[in-house]
């Protein structure tokens, strides 16, 4: 029988996944919903012993590529070479989270996905590998172009500046 | 010194470098100041993700989310199943008013638009999961008039998500449908056959998306679907075909 209380343990990080992956705190909990319904119907596919959370992750990707492919989780597009943070005065003034949270956003969302299990979930490449179901070099350059961008998207034109006095 | 490279950054900002190769990996970053800013940002960046939605860890859990959905939703798919049927056969049937010639619905067709039906569904794919697998079996035996069996494709990196009951053309159909690690989705189809007992060859047909092998043994016609290349589906018919023909 299902033993749920294991299941249960990971929804905080479940829910906190699915609102960095998908941004709005409703559709987010669809997506949780969605996970776990599946999760437990399909409990008797994990393997004691692998790792759950990694499964549950695996779970709330697929489900979150079938819904997409049915728009119901209405993923944006993302932007290209839009200025999407606003370019603060002094370099040292602290970025908001407001403007992480849309940098993010306008990651394509295969490097957002990665860049959330390995940032926040801390997953290894290759448990975010086999969660994903991509070769590891994929992982990795996923992560790099995520990164990148989303390194410039917050620095603004900073980083043109530093180009320039170069 | 050893060639730092692109990978070996990032498991430096991720903490999977321990040692005399973290130590490196630092002696490199002291002389190239361009991949030391970019370090110091995607550990930023590590920070400020992390700290986003982290309040959500404190929260409690929606009360919901911890109720597995009863019995009523069985229900819900079974009349949800019904009206699919109708789109899903309006789908198939769009690329194949070109055909010339009225084609009568074949065990492929069939099969295939039950596969294009169920194996999309997230929430309900199946009304019997492979859990209470000897129920199934037992359950769409009893309502088919023979003794059915799922074929085991574990050793394929398939297992049965569970089956379902449909309504075919020549009565009742099980449906079992499996999954891989992916989540790629094959449905076998098992209707009975009018008419007298008869074999027939393997044969392969191409619907639309779906890939269909089927073949009919005696009163049964079963079919084996998949969105995939024929060869991938080939595989894994052959093994069906062999475990159900010993």
């Amino acid at each position: 029988m299902v033993d749920r209380h294991l299941i249960v343990e990971h929804i905080p990080r479940l829910r906190r996944y699915a609102r960095s992956l998908v941004g709005d705190r409703y559709v987010a909990e669809d997506l949780v919903q969605d996970t776990l319904e599946r999760a437990w119907n399909k409990f008797y596919l994990w393997r004691p012993g692998s790792d759950l959370r990694a499964w549950l992750f695996t779970i709330m990707h697929n489900v979150f590529v079938n819904e997409a492919r049915r728009r119901r989780y209405e993923i944006e597009q993302p932007m290209e070479e839009v200025p999407l943070v606003p370019v603060r005065g002094a370099q040292s003034e602290q970025l908001e989270l407001r403007d992480v949270d849309r940098a993010l956003r306008s990651l394509p969302v295969d490097q957002r996905e990665v860049l959330l299990l390995v940032a926040v979930e801390q997953l290894t490449y290759e448990e975010v590998s086999n969660a994903l179901g991509i070769p590891i070099g994929t992982v990795m350059s996923r992560l790099s172009r995520g990164r990148e961008r989303l390194r410039q998207l917050l620095a603004g034109r900073s980083l043109i500046s530093l180009k320039v006095v170069k | 010194m050893k060639q730092v490279v692109e990978a070996d950054l990032h498991a430096y900002v991720d903490g999977a470098v321990m040692g005399d190769a973290r130590a490196e990996i630092e002696t490199w970053l002291a002389s190239h100041p361009e991949d030391a800013e970019r370090v110091r940002a995607y550990a930023e960046q590590n920070a400020m993700l992390r700290a986003l939605h982290s309040h959500v860890l404190d929260e409690p859990v929606p009360a919901a989310m911890l109720a597995k959905r009863s019995v009523a939703w069985w229900r819900y798919a079974a009349a949800a199943g019904i009206f699919a049927i109708g789109l899903g056969s309006g789908w198939l049937t769009r690329g194949m008013f070109i055909i010339p010639q009225i084609v009568s619905p074949s065990l492929a067709r069939q099969a295939a638009i039950a596969h294009a039906v169920y194996a999309p569904e997230v929430r309900h794919p199946v009304e019997v999961g492979g859990n209470e697998e000897e129920h199934l079996v037992r359950w769409l035996s009893k309502r088919l008039g023979t003794e059915l069996q799922a074929p085991r494709l574990a050793p394929l990196g398939y297992e049965l998500v569970g089956g379902r009951l449909l309504s075919g053309s020549q009565g009742p159909v099980a449906q079992f449908m499996y999954q891989d690690g992916r989540g790629q989705r094959l449905t076998l189809y098992v209707s009975r056959q009018r008419g007298e007992p008869r074999d027939t060859a393997f044969r392969f047909s191409q619907e639309d998306r779906v890939s269909v092998f089927y073949w009919v043994d005696g009163n049964f016609g079963y079919a084996l679907s998949g969105e995939m290349r024929r060869e991938q589906l080939l595989k894994v018919a052959d093994v069906v075909y062999k475990q159900l023909n010993p």
